[in-house]
């Protein structure tokens, strides 16, 4: 499946429009990543155990997004975009949403 | 005794944190130079002319923290006012990185240019009121292989 942040793929054709397609997951981080994010939030830098968590949950919700654009029959899904919100603290939701397409030469 | 524990967080902070982010800035700059053959563009249209034999989403990642002495310098600026430099940094860092994330994977896949960058900053929250405690930032685009 493919899939692109563009709105037009050079070419290719959009035969079928199949509507909007998305994929969400809400993530918990677990305890020994927030004991070493406390002893980061003192000196400073890159949370690694964080950015790993919040990409797996955007391959998660990616996923889910192309699992519901197969269901539709669509070989493409373009335009996508993606949103991270922190519901509560402790947990973030990433979202991915495009359009549903049919692509062809 | 807080007061010497404060003023202990305090040093740490500055020392390891002036140290970490100078290291950082040294290896973006560095990094940005080796992947200078891969431009990343905000166009959202990619040029007609261009037949990618492949395209491929591509993005990048980062949650970077700020740190102690940093917090408690722009806590002290939110009370006078004007730019928080300290923060402005950190945000400079996170996107430099990101971006940077994603060219590699680019790069990785032999794409020669990046299309339609789109960059998401996101404050993960650490339960502290309105802190900036971390960011997250995001960028992501369509890379083109031939």
């Amino acid at each position: 499946m493919l899939l692109s942040n563009l709105e037009v793929i050079p070419g290719l054709i959009i035969s079928k429009h199949l509507g909007l397609v998305q994929g969400s997951t809400v993530r918990a981080k677990h305890m020994g990543r927030d004991l070493m994010a406390g002893l980061k939030n003192i000196v400073g830098g890159e949370l690694s155990g964080y950015t790993e968590l919040l990409q797996e949950s955007r391959d998660e919700a990616v996923l889910r997004m192309q699992e519901q654009a197969k269901a539709l029959g669509a070989n493409a899904v373009l335009n996508i975009r993606f949103s991270t919100s922190s519901v509560a603290a402790g947990a973030a939701e990433i979202f991915a949403y495009g359009t549903a397409v049919v692509l062809r030469k | 005794m807080e007061f010497i524990l404060f003023i202990s967080l305090l040093a740490l902070g500055y020392g390891f944190g002036r140290y970490a982010e100078n290291a950082h800035f040294k290896s973006i700059r560095e990094r940005e130079r080796t992947l200078l053959h891969i431009p990343a563009v905000a166009t959202k249209k990619a040029d007609a002319s261009l037949q990618p034999r492949e395209t491929m989403l591509v993005s990048g990642s980062v949650v970077v923290s700020v740190d102690y002495f940093k917090r408690f310098i722009a806590s002290l600026r939110n009370i006078v006012g004007g730019r928080v430099t300290s923060y402005e940094t950190l945000l400079d860092r996170a996107r430099r990185e990101a971006v940077l994330r994603m060219k590699q994977q680019a790069a990785n896949m032999g794409a020669s240019i990046i299309f339609n960058v789109k960059l998401e900053t996101a404050s993960i929250s650490q339960g502290q009121g309105d802190s900036i405690g971390s960011v997250e930032v995001l960028a992501y685009g369509t890379a083109f292989i031939d």
